[in-house]
C-alpha cells in the first residue's frame, strides 16, 4: 500500500474508508478511486440513478470586489461582465502563448465571483490570481468541502431534501438547505448528467454526505468512474487533454472564447487565438472510437491508414455506457473530420479506429 | 496449482501448463474489459511479459510464471473478458504452454504459501 503519510485528506476521508473505498493518491490527496461496487457498476449506476462524488480536493476561491469580473477577464477569454447574477460559466486560464493553464467554473454571486479550479493546479492558479488581479480580494475557501451529486435521479433526491432546488437550471447557483444543512449548490457537474456540485462547510460535510447516501438512489462513486463518465461526456481533463501546450482552438473549445472578448481582446494569447480562428490550426482535439475491443489509453500514438503518425490519444479507456473502448486525442487537422479512418498503435500493434464527434454519450443537462 | 509472486497461477497436466491470473489479482484489477493474448507458437520465458489484461481503469502486464511455447490461448476471453472476474482460476484461463523446464515449477508457491504471501501484502 502506498505511503499516505504526506497526503492531504478531505473531510470525507473517514467516511470513504468506512464505506470500504480503495484509496489512492491523487493531486496530493488521499482519494477514493472506487468503492466495493467497482468502477463499472459505479459508472452505470450514476447514469441510471445518482452518484455522490467527493471533489473536496478541488480549489474553491472567492474573488471579491466590484471589478471582480473585469479583473478575471484579464486571465480568461470568457465574458464574465455579461454573466447574469447567479449564473455559472466555464472558462480557461491562459498563458501568453494561449496555452491552457487550467480550466475553471466561475459564478456571479453579486459582490464576488465564486470560482472552482482543478486540484492539481489550485496553488498555481491562486498565486497567479493574487499576482495579476488588481483591486480585488482573493480568498481560498479551505474551510469548505465540495461534493457532486450526479445522475438522472439527482433531481428526485434534491426535490425531497432541498426545497427550491427544482427551480434551478443548468449552470446556476443557489444557497440551499439540504437535509437542513446550509450549502451553496450549482447545477453542474463533470459526468454529462444532470446534477449539482455542492459546496459545504467542512464541519458539515460528512453529515451532508450521509444524508444524501441515505437516499436509496444514491451510491458513493470514486475517481475511477468519474474519469470514465467525463470521458464519455467528451469533457476535458486538464493535464491530459488540455494543458499549457494546447490552445482553446486546438482543443476545440472555441465556444469558450466569448464573442465580445474575441473583438476586444484583453486576455493572454488573444492575438494567437484570433490568428488560429482565422487561419486554422495544425492539430485538433477529436473523439476517437476504437473499432475493436482494445482500449487505446493516454499517449497511444495515432496513425493514418498508411501508418504515418498523425497524433496521440490524450484520454482513453473503456466506456461502460458505450459498452466498448472510447478515447479522445489530438490529430493533424487533415484527419480531424468525423468519419475519418485512423489507426491506434496499441503496444506496437495497429488497431482500427475512427474519428468521431464528441460526446460519446449525449448530455442530460436540465436547461429548464 | 502453483502460484507466482506476480499473481499468476499454473496448473500442469501431461507436460502442458495452463496459466491464468489469480482470484486475488482479478479482485485488485476490477472489471476486466480486454485481454491481449500471445500468438500460438510464441516462446515465452519465465518472468517476461506474456499478456496484457485491461480493466476499466488501466492496463496491466501479465508475466509468464514459467518458460514454454504457447500451444493454445483462451479464445473465449475475446468476447467475454469478464470470465476473468467470474472464474479467474478456471474458465478465465489465459494460455497453455508446453513446458520448457519442469524444474521451474519448484520456484513457484503452493496454495498455502501463496495465501500467506497475499496476506503479507496488506
Amino acid at each position: 500500500m502506498a505511503d499516505t503519510g504526506s497526503l492531504k485528506t478531505t473531510p470525507l476521508n473517514a467516511l470513504h474508508r468506512s464505506l470500504g473505498a480503495k484509496m489512492v493518491p491523487f493531486a496530493g490527496y488521499d482519494m477514493p478511486v472506487q468503492y466495493p461496487m467497482g468502477i463499472m457498476a459505479e459508472h452505470l449506476h450514476t447514469r441510471a440513478q445518482a452518484g455522490l462524488f467527493d471533489v473536496s480536493h478541488m480549489g474553491q476561491v472567492r474573488i471579491a470586489g466590484k471589478d471582480a469580473a473585469k479583473q478575471l477577464e484579464t486571465l480568461v477569454p470568457g465574458d464574465y461582465q455579461a454573466l447574469a447574477l447567479g449564473r455559472t460559466k466555464y472558462s480557461l486560464l491562459l498563458n501568453d502563448k494561449a496555452g491552457i493553464l487550467d480550466d475553471l467554473m466561475a459564478t456571479n454571486r453579486g459582490d464576488h465571483l465564486f470560482v472552482v479550479v482543478n486540484a492539481s493546479n489550485k496553488e498555481a492558479d491562486i498565486a497567479l490570481m493574487r499576482e495579476r488581479l488588481k483591486g480585488v480580494g482573493i480568498e481560498y475557501l479551505e474551510d469548505r468541502a465540495l461534493m457532486a451529486l450526479q445522475g438522472p435521479a439527482a433531481k428526485t433526491v434534491m426535490a425531497k431534501l432541498a426545497p427550491g432546488s427544482g427551480e434551478m437550471v443548468f449552470l446556476s447557483i443557489r444557497e440551499l438547505k439540504i437535509a437542513g444543512i446550509d450549502v451553496l449548490a450549482t447545477r453542474s457537474g463533470y459526468t454529462g448528467e444532470d446534477g449539482w456540485e455542492i459546496s459545504v462547510a467542512n464541519k458539515d460535510a460528512e453529515a451532508l454526505a450521509r444524508a444524501l447516501l441515505a437516499e436509496p438512489q444514491v451510491k458513493p462513486i470514486g475517481l475511477g468512474a468519474r474519469d470514465s463518465l467525463r470521458l464519455e461526456a467528451g469533457l476535458c481533463l486538464h493535464g491530459n487533454d488540455i494543458g499549457p501546450d494546447t490552445t482553446p482552438i486546438e482543443a476545440d473549445l472555441a465556444w469558450a472564447v466569448s464573442k465580445r472578448r474575441r473583438e476586444e481582446g484583453g486576455f493572454p494569447g488573444h492575438a494567437i487565438v484570433m490568428k488560429q480562428i482565422e487561419d486554422g490550426v495544425a492539430r485538433k482535439r477529436v473523439g476517437i472510437k476504437p473499432e475493436d475491443k482494445a482500449p487505446a489509453r493516454g499517449h497511444t500514438p495515432v496513425a493514418d491508414m498508411s501508418g504515418a503518425t498523425i497524433g496521440e490519444i490524450t484520454s482513453g479507456g473503456f466506456g461502460p455506457s458505450v459498452g466498448g473502448p472510447v478515447a479522445m486525442g489530438y490529430v493533424a487537422t487533415a484527419h480531424a473530420a468525423p468519419g475519418t479512418s485512423v489507426q491506434t498503435i496499441v503496444r506496437g500493434t495497429p488497431r482500427p479506429a475512427k474519428v468521431v464527434k464528441l460526446p460519446f454519450v449525449q448530455p442530460n443537462y436540465h436547461r429548464g | 496449482m502453483r502460484f507466482s509472486k506476480d499473481h499468476e497461477w499454473v496448473k500442469v497436466e501431461g507436460g502442458i501448463a495452463t496459466v491464468g491470473i489469480t482470484t486475488y489479482a482479478q479482485e485488485q484489477l476490477g472489471d476486466v474489459v480486454f485481454v491481449e493474448l500471445p500468438a500460438v507458437g510464441k516462446k515465452v520465458k519465465a518472468g517476461e511479459e506474456a499478456a496484457v489484461v485491461e480493466s476499466v481503469k488501466a492496463a496491466s502486464e501479465v508475466y509468464a510464471p514459467i518458460s514454454g511455447e504457447v500451444t493454445e490461448v483462451n479464445a473465449a476471453l475475446a468476447d467475454t473478458p469478464a470470465l476473468v472476474n467470474e472464474d479467474a482460476e478456471g474458465k478465465g484461463w489465459f494460455m497453455k504452454l508446453k513446458l520448457a523446464d519442469m524444474k521451474e515449477l519448484d520456484a513457484l508457491m503452493d496454495a498455502a504459501a501463496y495465501k500467506t504471501f497475499i496476506e503479507g501484502l496488506h
